[in-house]
C-alpha cells in the first residue's frame, strides 16, 4: 500500500497536542495518562452536545456508521473550536483492522480533515496490526504493558461503580470514588517506576475494599446488561447517556468490560490459525499475549471474589464456551461472536434483561446481535432482550420508550 | 366507588378513559395537532363533571405522554405493557395482539410466554403513513378507506417503510393506476410491514385482537390484515374499545398504583408546565426581526421574468408541461420568451385530466390569434402525457431545468431544485451539466413532506411556512430520513416545541438533507458562485432562508421557482416550427381509461398499467423492458454482461444431471456471494457425487416467501431475499443446503485485504438461527478459507465427514480441484465476454455502460432489470468484474479491503480513462460498505471529468426514477 498519510514525527512529539476520542471516560483517562508518561501530550476530548453530531454529518458520508460520525465530528469540532492550534495538534484513533467498515474510520477521518481544511493534521493509527509508521508514536512493550493495566483498572472501576451506584445511600458517592481512584491510578502509572505486579494486585484490593465501604441499601434492583457495538455500548455521547437513564429507571447496569474485547481481538488471531490455517507465523506471539492477559483477568476476578460480594466478570474462556451451538467462532467482524457471547454470559450470570445497542445499519450486528436474539430467546425463554439503534437522526424518546417496554417486562 | 383515569398521548392523538370500579365511565379520542399539553388540559376540563371534587388515581401512557409524565411527575406506564395488561384481563383467550398507532406498530404474543415488541427505528409511520397517502390521493382517510374496499387487484409495494412505499405508490398514480387498487395496495404495504417487521418469524396464530386508531377506522386495512393472515371472522377481533385499549390499560395501572389526586391538583400540575420547553437542541432563528425578513423578501422579489397579456398577444407560442410527481405545471411562452400563461397545481393523482382541462382552456384562450408552434413535456408523467396529447418533444427533467436556469442567469454554475418528491442538483461547468445528483428514498425529505406534515397538524402549507419564519428556536430534527424526522417531531413535541419551531425546523431539515446527503458538499465553494434554487418547495421562504443560512451565501430564487421545469420545456420546444399537439376539436372527445395487467414477456412478470385513449391508442407503463410495450425488441440484441451472467448461472443446474449423484442432493441458494462462487461449489459437489439443486433467480415472490423470518429489517435486500431462497430449497426437498461462511473472498492480489462484507460473509449464521425450516434439513455452513486449496480440502473434509460418512479426503481434494477449474473458467469467460462487448460497442458506435455493483446485482429481482433498461436506452452493458482486468491498479484514499470493491475501483479507473465508457454504480440500500465506496468512485470519475451516476436500489420496483437518471446521463452526454 502506497503511503498517503502524514506521519507523526519525533519532532512533532515535542510540542504537539494529541487529541484522544472519548469512548470510555475512566479507561481513556488512564490511557491518556499512560501516553503522557511516554512524552506524548495526550488530551482526552470530553466535549459533547448536538454540535458534534452536526459537524460529523457535515464532513462524513451520512450513511456511514454513527460512531464514525461522532468521533470525526468531535475531532473536527475540536480543531475548529480555537482551543487548539491546528498546526500543533495531532489526532489518534484506535483500530482493530477487521472486515468491518470500521477499519476505514481513519481514512474517513483523513478525508474529512481535508474537506474541513486541515489536511496537514497528522492522524496516528494505533493498532496492534501495525499498519502505519509514526516515528513519534511507537508502541513499545513497556507502553503496552501499562495500557493493559489501564484497561484492567478501568474495567474494575466501571464494574464496582456500576454495582454500587444504584444502591448508594449518599448520592454520587460511587462516582466520586471512581473518579478519585482514576486520578490516583493515573499518578501511579508513571513511566519512571517499574510496575510491580504485586503492587497492582494490592491496589485491586484497596479499590475493592474502598467501594465495599460505601454504605448501600439492602435491596435488589432489576439487573440490566448492556452489550453491543463497542462505541455505542460504552460512549454516553453515542448512547444518549444510556447508563444514567437505566439507573434513573431503577436498574442496576452491567456492562461487559474492555478486557474481553481485547482478548477477543487476540483470540481471533489464534482462531485464524486454528480454523483457517492463516497467520501461522505470528501464532506463538499472540498465544503468549493471550495466556498473559487471561492470567491477568483471572487474578482480577479472584481479587473481587476473595474480598467482596461484588459480582466479578466471567472468565473469558467461560464466555467463549457459551457460544457453542449459537454462532461460529469464525464470525469475527466488528464485535462478531463476542456480542452473542456477552448476551449469553449475562444470561448465564442471571442478568436476564439486556439492551443490545448498535449504530443504525451496523452490518455485523445484523448477524451477531439482532440475528442471534431469536435463538438465544428460544433456548433461554426468560431472557428479555431489546435491540436499540443509535443514530444522529434517531430520537431519545423512541429509544427510551422501547427500553421502558423492556423494563416493564423485566424478568428477575 | 373507585375512580381511575388513564390518559394515552400518542404521536397524533390523545385518548382518555375514566374507569369507575373497573367499568368505563367516560372516554374520548382527539387529535392533538402537536399541542400536547394544551390538549390534555382541554380534555381534562371537559371531564370536570365526572371528576370535580372527587378523588381519583391517574396514569399516563404513550410516546408523547412520556415527556408530560416526566415534567409533571405523573405516573407513567409503557403503552405496549398497558395494552398487554388490558388484554389479559378482557380477552384471556387471545393469542396475538396487533396494535397500530400514529407512529408505532406493536405486536404482543401471548402463547408460550408473553412477548411484546415494537417496530424498529427504520420502519416507522403507520397511521401517519396512511394519512400521508390519503393526502397523496387527495382524499380524506375515510374516502380512501371506502374506495379501497372496491379494489380488484393489489400492486406490489415496497414495505420496508413508509418512504419506500411512497416511492412505489407515487408513480402508480402518475401512470394512471386505479385509485381503488392503489388504496388497497397501500393497506397491504402496511400489513406486510407489520408482519415482516414485527413478527420476525413468529407465526401469528389463534385469535388475533386488532387495536389502535387506524385499525378502528380503516375497514380496508382490517380486510387486508384478515385476508393476509387467513383469519376467520371469529379469529379476527376488532373490539369497540380498539382506540382506547392503551388508555384503559393506563387507567387500570392507575387504580393499582393507588396514589390519589384531584382535578385541581392535576390541572395545576400540567398548567404549571404548559409553556415550559426544553431549549436543548434548537437552531438559530431564521430571521432576527421583521426588518431582516423584509430585506430578504425584497431582494428575492427582484428575480422575476417578463410576462405578457395573452388576450392581446398574436403570433407563435411555445408550450412547456412539467408533469411532476405531485404537481403539474404548464407554461406558454411568446416567441420572445415572455410568459403568456402559466399553471401550477397539484395533479390530484390524475395528471391526464388536469392537462386535458388546461389544454382546453389554453386552446380557447389562443383562439386563432396564437399558434402553438412547439410543445415539450418533462417530469415523471412525461411519457404518459406525451402519448395522450401528442406533445411534440419529451425532455428529461435535468435538461429542462438547466435550460430554464441558464436562460435566467447565463453564468449559473449550480442549480438546486427541490420539488414535491425529488431533489435534483447539478453543477454546471463550461456551459454544460457536469454532475448530477438526485435524492433517493432515504434522502427524500422535500416539499411534499412538509406539506403533508402541515396538513396533519391542521394547517395549509402557506400558513404553516409563514409561521416558521418567525420561530425563535427552530427545533433540530436531524436529516436521516423522513421517518426519522417524524419521530424527531414527536420528541420535540414531548419537549413542548411550538408549531412555529417545528415548521422552521422542518425547513432546516429539508435543506440539510439536500446539502449533506444529496449534494454531499463539504464547503460552500464546491457549490460555486452563482447558485439558482428552484422547484415549488422554494416558494416556502423558510426553506429558502434556511438554505442561505446553512450555506452562508445569497442565492437566486426565480419568481417562477415552481415553474422552472415547464419554463425550460417551453424554451426547449422553441427549436420547433410546427406542432402536432392535440387540437381543440380532438380535445373535446378525448377520454382516457386505465387498467392493470401483468406482462408475460419474461419471468419478471412486471405489473403494467395500460392506458387507453379515446382514439384507440394505448400507452403501457410499469414495464422494466421494452417487451411489455407490445413492440418487437430491437432487431439485433446488443451484448449485456448481466444477461450473459444470468444465462450462465441458470444453465448450471441442468448440467448437474450428468453426475454420479449417489450421495443425494445438495441445495445451493443463488444469492449473495453465490452469484459468483456458484460455478466453484457446483462443480465441487457434482464431482463429489451430489445432485446439485440451485434455487434459481429471485422474484418478488421469493422475497415474500421468506419475509416473515427476517430478524433485521435494515439489512440489504440481497441478504433478506436469501430467506426466500432457503424456503424454496427446503420445499424442493433437498437433502442438505450449503452456503458457507467466508470471511475472506478470493484474493485477487489487488487490494490491501480481500474480505467479504460482514453480511455476505456470515449471513448463513443468521439463517441458521432464525429459519425453522432449516431444522427439516441439513444446513451446511462451515467457515472456510477458499484461498488455500489444501486448507480448504482439510476444512471441508472435517466438516463434511460428519454429515456424509464415507467421504474421503482424496475425493474432496479432487473435487476442490474441479471446483476451482470451473470457477477460473467462469471468471475468464466473464472477462472475455467483457472484452468482446467492448469491441462490439466500438465497432458499432454504441455507448458503453459499466453497470458497477456486486455480482448479485445481476439477479433479476435485486437489480430490477436495470441492465435491460440501460440496454433499451442504447447502451452496451458490461459489469465491473468483466473489465477491471483492463485497467491498472487504482490507488484509493480508503482502506481497499474488500475483493468486490477492489474491482469496483479498477472499473472506475477504466471508465475514467476511456472517453466512450460511462459508469453507473448500483448501490443496495443498507449497504454500509458503499457509504465508503461511493465517495471514492465518484472522486475517481470526477477527477477525470466523468459523470458519476449512482442508483440506489431496494425492494422498490418502480423504475421511473432510474429511467430519469439514465436519461439525464444521456442528456448530459449529448450536450
Amino acid at each position: 500500500m502506497e503511503k498517503t498519510y502524514i506521519s507523526f514525527t519525533e519532532e512533532m512529539k515535542k510540542d504537539y497536542t494529541v487529541l484522544v476520542p472519548n469512548m470510555l471516560p475512566m479507561h481513556f483517562t488512564l490511557v491518556c495518562k499512560v501516553f503522557r508518561n511516554f512524552g506524548i501530550r495526550a488530551e482526552l476530548l470530553t466535549t459533547e452536545g448536538q454540535e458534534i453530531k452536526d459537524t460529523g454529518l457535515k464532513y462524513v458520508h451520512n450513511d456511514t456508521c454513527y460512531p464514525a460520525i461522532l468521533v470525526i465530528g468531535q475531532f473536527i469540532h475540536a480543531l475548529q473550536s480555537g482551543k487548539y492550534d491546528p498546526h500543533k495538534t495531532a489526532l489518534i484513533l484506535f483500530q482493530t483492522g477487521g472486515g468491518c467498515r470500521a477499519s476505514n474510520y481513519i481514512n474517513l477521518l483523513r478525508k474529512a480533515l481535508e474537506k474541513a481544511g486541515f489536511p496537514y493534521v497528522p492522524v496516528i493509527s494505533m493498532s496492534l496490526a501495525g499498519l502505519e509508521d509514526h516515528p513519534g508514536f511507537r508502541l513499545s512493550v513497556p507502553m503496552l504493558h501499562r495500557l493493559m493495566y489501564a484497561v484492567l483498572y478501568g474495567d474494575l472501576l466501571m464494574l464496582l461503580r456500576n454495582q454500587c451506584r444504584p444502591y448508594e445511600i449518599k448520592k454520587g458517592e460511587s462516582e466520586a470514588l471512581a473518579l478519585e481512584w482514576t486520578d490516583r491510578l493515573a499518578k501511579e502509572m508513571d513511566v519512571g517506576k517499574r510496575i510491580s505486579y504485586r503492587k497492582v494486585k494490592e491496589t485491586y484490593r484497596q479499590i475493592i475494599a474502598d467501594f465495599n465501604r460505601i454504605p448501600r441499601a439492602e435491596v435488589q434492583k432489576t439487573r440490566v446488561g448492556v452489550v453491543g457495538e463497542i462505541f455505542v455500548k460504552y460512549s454516553p455521547l453515542a448512547n444518549n447517556n444510556l447508563e444514567d437513564f437505566l439507573v434513573k429507571e431503577g436498574a442496576e447496569v452491567t456492562v461487559p468490560g474492555l478486557t474481553d474485547f481485547c482478548l477477543y481481538c487476540i483470540y481471533n488471531y489464534l482462531l485464524d490459525t486454528k480454523l483457517q490455517g492463516r497467520n501461522k507465523k505470528v501464532y506463538p506471539l499472540y498465544r503468549v499475549a493471550y495466556r498473559f492477559l487471561i492470567g491477568k483477568q483471572n487474578d482480577l476476578i479472584s481479587a473481587i471474589e476473595e474480598i467482596s460480594e461484588f459480582d466479578p466478570p466471567s472468565p473469558f474462556e467461560h464466555t467463549v464456551s457459551l457460544v457453542q451451538g449459537y454462532i461460529g467462532l469464525g464470525t469475527k467482524m466488528g464485535e462478531g461472536w463476542l456480542l452473542t457471547a456477552e448476551m449469553l454470559e449475562l444470561a448465564d450470570k442471571g442478568i436476564k434483561n439486556i439492551v443490545c445497542t448498535q449504530p443504525f445499519g451496523c452490518l455485523p450486528n445484523h448477524i451477531c446481535g439482532k440475528g442471534m436474539m431469536r435463538p438465544i430467546k428460544e433456548r433461554n425463554p426468560d431472557v428479555n432482550i431489546v435491540a436499540i439503534d443509535y443514530d444522529a437522526g434517531a430520537t431519545a424518546v423512541n429509544q427510551e420508550n422501547r427500553i421502558k417496554l423492556m423494563l416493564a417486562n423485566h424478568s428477575d | 366507588m373507585k375512580l381511575s383515569l388513564g390518559i394515552d398521548i400518542g404521536s397524533t392523538t390523545v385518548k382518555t378513559v375514566l374507569l369507575e370500579d373497573g367499568c368505563v365511565r367516560y372516554e374520548k379520542y382527539e387529535r392533538h395537532l402537536s399541542r400536547v399539553r394544551a390538549k390534555a388540559l382541554e380534555m381534562l376540563e371537559e371531564m370536570s363533571p365526572f371528576l370535580e371534587g372527587k378523588e381519583f388515581s391517574v396514569a399516563l401512557s404513550g410516546s408523547a405522554g412520556l415527556g408530560l409524565s416526566e415534567a409533571c411527575e405523573i405516573p407513567f406506564v409503557q403503552e405496549v405493557f398497558a395494552t398487554g395488561e388490558v388484554v389479559k384481563k378482557l380477552e384471556p383467550d387471545v393469542g396475538t395482539v396487533i396494535e397500530l398507532g400514529g407512529e408505532d406498530a406493536k405486536i404482543i404474543f401471548f402463547e408460550g410466554g408473553t412477548d411484546e415488541r415494537m417496530n424498529g427505528s427504520c420502519a416507522g409511520g403507520t397511521g401517519a403513513f396512511i394519512d400521508q397517502m390519503a393526502t397523496l390521493l387527495h382524499m380524506t382517510v375515510d374516502e380512501m378507506d371506502k374506495i379501497s374496499l372496491e379494489h380488484t387487484r393489489i400492486y406490489p409495494i415496497a414495505s420496508r417503510c413508509g418512504v419506500f412505499a411512497k416511492t412505489d405508490i407515487q408513480p402508480l398514480l402518475n401512470q394512471g393506476a386505479r385509485k381503488e387498487d392503489v388504496a388497497a395496495s397501500i393497506y397491504q404495504a402496511v400489513v406486510n410491514q407489520t408482519i415482516a417487521g414485527l413478527a420476525q418469524g413468529r407465526r401469528i396464530r389463534g385469535k388475533v385482537l386488532f387495536l389502535g386508531g387506524p385499525l378502528y377506522y380503516c375497514h380496508g386495512l382490517r380486510q387486508r390484515f384478515q385476508e393476509t393472515l387467513k383469519l376467520s371472522d371469529e379469529e379476527a377481533i376488532f373490539p369497540e374499545y380498539g382506540r382506547y385499549a392503551v388508555a384503559m390499560g393506563a387507567a387500570l395501572y392507575a387504580s393499582k398504583t393507588g396514589t390519589k389526586t384531584s382535578l385541581s391538583e392535576l390541572t395545576e400540575k400540567i398548567r404549571s408546565k404548559l409553556s415550559e420547553t426544553t431549549q436543548s437542541n434548537r437552531l438559530p432563528p431564521l430571521f432576527e426581526n421583521e426588518d431582516e425578513y423584509e430585506r430578504f423578501h425584497q431582494r428575492h422579489a427582484q428575480a422575476d421574468v417578463a410576462h405578457r397579456d395573452i388576450e392581446s398577444y398574436e403570433g407563435l407560442a411555445y408550450l412547456g408541461i412539467d408533469c411532476g410527481s405531485t404537481t403539474t405545471k404548464m407554461v406558454l411562452l411568446s416567441d420572445r420568451c415572455e410568459i403568456l400563461y402559466s399553471y401550477y397545481n397539484s395533479n390530484r393523482g390524475n395528471p391526464v385530466e388536469i392537462v386535458k382541462e388546461q389544454l382546453t382552456t389554453l386552446r380557447w384562450l389562443c383562439g386563432d390569434r396564437i399558434v402553438i408552434a412547439g410543445s415539450a413535456v418533462t417530469g415523471y408523467g412525461e411519457e404518459l402525457i406525451r402519448n395522450a396529447f401528442g406533445v411534440d418533444l419529451g425532455v428529461v427533467e435535468t435538461i429542462a431545468h438547466y435550460t430554464a436556469a441558464k436562460h435566467f442567469l447565463p453564468e449559473v454554475d449550480f442549480i438546486l431544485d427541490i420539488g414535491g418528491q425529488d431533489i435534483k442538483c447539478f453543477r454546471i461547468r463550461n456551459g454544460a451539466i457536469d454532475s448530477i445528483m438526485l435524492n433517493e428514498a432515504c434522502s427524500s425529505g422535500c416539499g411534499s413532506f412538509i406539506e403533508t406534515f402541515a396538513r396533519s397538524m391542521g394547517y395549509e402549507i402557506e400558513e404553516f411556512a409563514s409561521k416558521g419564519l418567525m420561530s425563535r428556536g427552530p427545533v433540530n430534527l436531524g436529516s436521516r430520513c423522513t421517518v426519522f424526522m417524524n419521530s424527531s417531531v414527536k420528541q420535540s413535541q414531548r419537549d413542548g416545541a411550538t408549531v412555529e419551531d417545528i415548521s422552521a425546523g422542518l425547513s432546516a431539515s429539508v435543506v440539510k438533507n439536500a446539502i449533506y446527503k444529496v449534494i454531499r458538499a463539504g464547503n460552500v465553494d464546491e457549490l460555486g458562485e452563482h447558485i439558482v434554487v428552484q422547484g415549488g418547495t422554494f416558494y416556502n421562504d423558510a426553506v429558502l432562508r434556511a438554505f442561505e443560512q446553512e450555506l452562508g451565501r445569497e442565492v437566486i430564487r426565480p419568481a417562477i421557482a415552481g415553474l422552472m421545469g415547464a419554463y425550460g420545456a417551453a424554451l426547449y420546444s422553441m427549436r420547433l416550427t410546427e406542432s402536432k399537439l392535440i387540437s381543440a376539436e380532438a380535445l373535446k372527445s378525448f377520454t382516457h381509461t386505465s387498467r392493470s395487467a401483468v406482462c408475460g414477456g419474461c419471468t419478471n412478470r412486471c405489473h403494467l398499467t395500460v392506458n387507453t385513449f379515446s382514439d384507440g391508442r394505448r400507452f403501457i407503463s410499469g414495464n422494466q423492458c421494452e417487451k411489455g410495450l407490445g413492440l418487437s425488441t430491437s432487431a439485433e440484441p446488443v451484448p449485456n454482461l448481466y444477461e450473459i451472467k444470468r444465462n450462465y448461472l441458470t444453465s448450471l443446474e441442468s448440467d448437474a444431471c450428468g453426475g454420479k449423484q449417489e450421495r443425494g442432493s445438495i441445495g445451493i441458494p443463488l444469492a449473495l456471494g453465490m452469484y459468483e462462487l456458484l460455478p466453484l461449489w457446483h462443480a465441487l459437489f457434482t464431482d463429489l457425487g451430489f445432485r446439485v439443486t440451485i434455487s434459481g433467480m429471485s422474484t418478488k415472490r421469493t422475497y415474500e416467501k421468506g419475509q416473515f423470518s427476517i430478524p433485521s429489517d435494515t439489512a440489504c435486500y440481497p441478504a433478506k431475499i436469501m430467506h426466500g431462497h432457503i424456503e424454496e430449497l427446503v420445499e424442493a426437498g433437498v437433502d442438505a443446503i450449503f452456503y458457507p461462511c467466508l470471511s475472506y473472498n478470493i484474493d485477487e492480489k489487488d487490494s490491501d485485504n480481500h474480505y467479504n462484507c460482514p453480511v455476505v460473509a456470515y449471513y448463513s449464521e443468521l439463517l441458521g438461527g432464525n429459519m425453522d425450516v432449516l431444522k427439516q434439513t441439513k444446513f451446511l455452513y462451515p467457515h472456510l478459507n477458499i484461498n488455500q486449496r489444501r486448507e480448504l480440502t482439510k476444512e471441508l473434509y472435517i466438516y463434511l465427514a460428519d454429515f456424509f460418512p464415507g467421504i474421503t479426503k482424496k475425493e474432496i481434494a479432487h473435487a476442490v480441484k474441479a471446483g476451482f477449474a470451473a470457477y477460473d473458467e467462469y471468471m475468464s469467460r466473464i472477462r472475455r465476454e467483457g472484452e468482446d462487448a467492448l469491441a462490439y460497442a466500438r465497432a458499432n458506435g454504441k455507448r458503453i455502460m459499466i453497470l458497477a455493483g456486486r455480482p448479485y446485482h445481476a439477479d433479476g429481482e435485486i437489480g430490477h432489470g436495470i441492465d435491460k433498461l440501460a440496454a433499451s436506452l442504447g447502451f452496451v452493458v458490461i459489469s465491473e468484474d468483466s473489465v477491471c482486468h483492463l485497467a491498472e491498479h487504482q490507488p484509493v484514499r480508503v482502506l481497499n479491503q474488500w475483493t468486490y470493491h477492489a474491482r469496483l475501483y479498477r472499473a472506475a479507473r477504466f471508465a475514467a480513462e476511456n472517453p466512450d465508457v460511462q459508469l453507473v454504480q448500483l448501490v443496495s440500500f443498507g449497504c454500509g460498505v458503499d457509504a465508503i465506496t461511493t465517495d471514492e468512485v465518484r472522486e475517481i470519475l470526477e477527477k477525470r471529468g466523468k459523470f458519476y451516476t449512482q442508483i440506489k436500489i431496494d425492494e422498490i420496483t418502480n423504475l421511473g426514477a432510474v429511467r430519469i437518471r439514465l436519461r439525464s446521463l444521456i442528456g448530459a452526454l449529448e450536450q
